[in-house]
């Protein structure tokens, strides 16, 4: 790194925005990707036509052409998509944040809007299947996104003595924070051990409880250098670090085919993560973990090193997770049970724990670990109050 | 049903399967089995490849049971097992596939109970896909 500057607490973020989340909006997704830039470009006090920089998800249907002229941004220099769903949140904010730290850009957004209540299951199209590796899953009847991630939860159960009760845990944590937040399409439906022990199977052993919600809804996030940061309307929440992490030999959602198929990407997005960092787990007050699944939180817990191999489930126990526990997270309610935007939500949801304004508001939080999707090529921020 | 939407690399093992071999692609030079199959080896970067047989034996590495929603001609058979098989031969080879009663029997033909991990279980072939049977039923 000698000579290196990196991105460091060069930059922040300092405008957050999103629309309601629902089963169903009524806007298509264009218009609600306009709705959240422009949400957050006014939290920031930034005018459209200095955004000079976007990032999103390869899968964001509203390209950069069309929300740059729909919302009247400016000469764009630095533009850039990443792959792998959910495994892209993080990374979006951290292209922008290598951008502006190298001089490339100075304002940039980045955003996810999708129509995953009211639109089609991705899983339902037989004619887009990837001829790999779907060949050797789907004429089995491996067919959706929770079939690929049980397989990996029964062999993780089966190894390490994780139970029902341990994603139980991570269910009702992210119910809890919903519960306290009026904008998660959970906020009135509280969880129960009893409800949750009952409900249907979706793919044994995940039931109903352990899949995230299917939700419309947008959300966008304004990244600019640490020194701007300090004349914005909103306390600075800084990039102290960030990283993309694909692992060798990892294969995806069907992550079955290595010698340890039960470490996966967020054990070297954390190496990455924590080199660069100079904090620790032990130092995070609070924690967004991408919950398109619950057992991808134990298997996150592992990877990011808030507890050892194996031991993600027994972590959760005596209310770990919960607020007040050592390491709340999902503060407003996650994918399982705020919103299923790709994650997204997560990354606004870190920053206003740094803001002191979450609806479920962790006393004095000063870091917070962001993390995109685990069981795909991923990514992950540490964000900070303080530089 | 979906049937294998397969590509150049995994061509040759459907070829062989419809013909009742299970069949892992290896490379030519330093020996090591590799799956799925691609173009070149990612231990030693030879581009030569050889298919290799295999007893077909293998123990269950993992397992679901899926129930609906899922695709119509799935459904129809839900709950069902799905497994993950580790070959005998190639123990990082591991095979997603269907435990049932005999060859060409139905993906719901064994009772989701039978199936544990660590079962040994043995590979037969219908309609050009591989199935997988306990050997110890
Ligand atoms: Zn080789």
């Amino acid at each position: 790194m000698a000579g290196l500057r990196g991105i460091k607490d060069a930059t922040a973020i300092v405008g957050i925005g999103q629309t309601p989340f629902a089963k169903r909006l009524g806007e298509d997704e264009k218009t609600l990707a306009c709705r959240a830039v422009l949400a957050a470009l006014d939290d920031a006090g930034i005018a459209p036509g200095e955004v000079d920089a976007l990032a999103s998800f390869t899968m964001e249907e509203t390209d950069e052409v069309e929300l740059a002229k729909a919302v009247g941004l400016g000469d764009l220099t630095f533009f850039s998509k990443v792959g792998y769903g959910g495994g892209g949140s993080c990374a979006t904010v951290a292209h922008l944040a290598a951008a502006i730290a190298s001089g490339q850009a100075t304002v940039g957004v980045a955003w996810r809007s999708r129509k995953r209540g009211s639109g089609p299951r991705p899983w339902t199209n037989t004619t887009v299947q990837l001829p790999t590796p779907a060949q050797w899953t789907r004429p089995f009847g491996l067919l959706r996104p929770a079939d690929e991630i049980a397989m990996l939860t029964r062999r993780y159960m089966h190894e390490y003595g994780a139970t029902r009760d341990h994603l139980f845990n991570v269910a009702l944590a992210c119910r809890n924070r919903a519960n306290q937040n009026p904008a998660a399409v959970m906020y009135d439906r509280p969880l129960t051990r009893e409800m949750y022990m009952t409900s249907r199977w979706i793919s044994e052993p995940l039931c109903l409880f352990d899949n995230c919600l299917e939700t419309d809804g947008a959300l966008a996030c304004v990244v600019v250098s640490s020194e701007r940061a300090r004349d914005c309307r909103r306390t600075p929440v800084y990039v102290h670090s960030a990283a993309q992490g694909l692992p060798a030999q990892h294969h995806g959602m069907v992550n079955y085919w290595n010698d340890d198929p039960l470490t996966g990407p967020a054990w070297t997005a954390a190496r990455h993560l924590w080199k660069h960092a100079d904090l620790t787990p032990e130092d995070v007050d609070v924690a967004q973990i991408y919950d398109a699944f619950t057992a991808l939180i134990p298997l996150s817990l592992e990877g990011y090193g808030f507890c050892g191999r194996g031991e993600g489930g027994a972590f959760t126990e005596q209310g770990a997770l919960e607020i007040g526990g050592r390491l709340p997270i999902n503060t407003g309610g996650g994918g399982l049970s705020e919103a299923y935007v790709h994650g997204f939500n997560l990354i606004t949801e870190g920053v206003k724990q740094l803001r002191g304004t979450s609806t479920a508001q962790v006393p004095g939080a000063a870091t917070c670990l962001v993390t995109a999707g685990e069981g795909v090529p991923t990514s992950a921020l540490l964000l900070t109050n303080r530089s | 049903m979906l049937r294998p939407a397969t590509d150049t690399d995994g061509a040759p093992f459907w070829e062989y399967a419809a013909r009742g071999e299970l069949r892992v692609q290896a490379c030519a030079d330093c020996g090591e089995p590799r799956f799925p199959p691609r173009p070149c080896c990612p231990h030693c970067q030879s581009f030569a490849s050889e298919w290799r047989p295999t007893s077909g034996r293998g123990r269950i590495w993992s397992y679901v049971v899926p129930h609906p929603p899922l695709l119509p001609d799935y459904a129809a058979q839900a709950p069902y097992n799905v497994v993950v098989v580790e070959l005998d031969d190639a123990p990082r080879v591991r095979m997603v596939g269907n435990v049932v009663s005999g060859a060409g029997a139905p993906l719901d033909s064994l009772p989701p109970d039978r199936i544990r991990i660590g079962a040994r279980v043995q590979a037969v072939f219908a309609d050009g896909l591989p199935q997988w049977v306990l050997e110890r039923p």
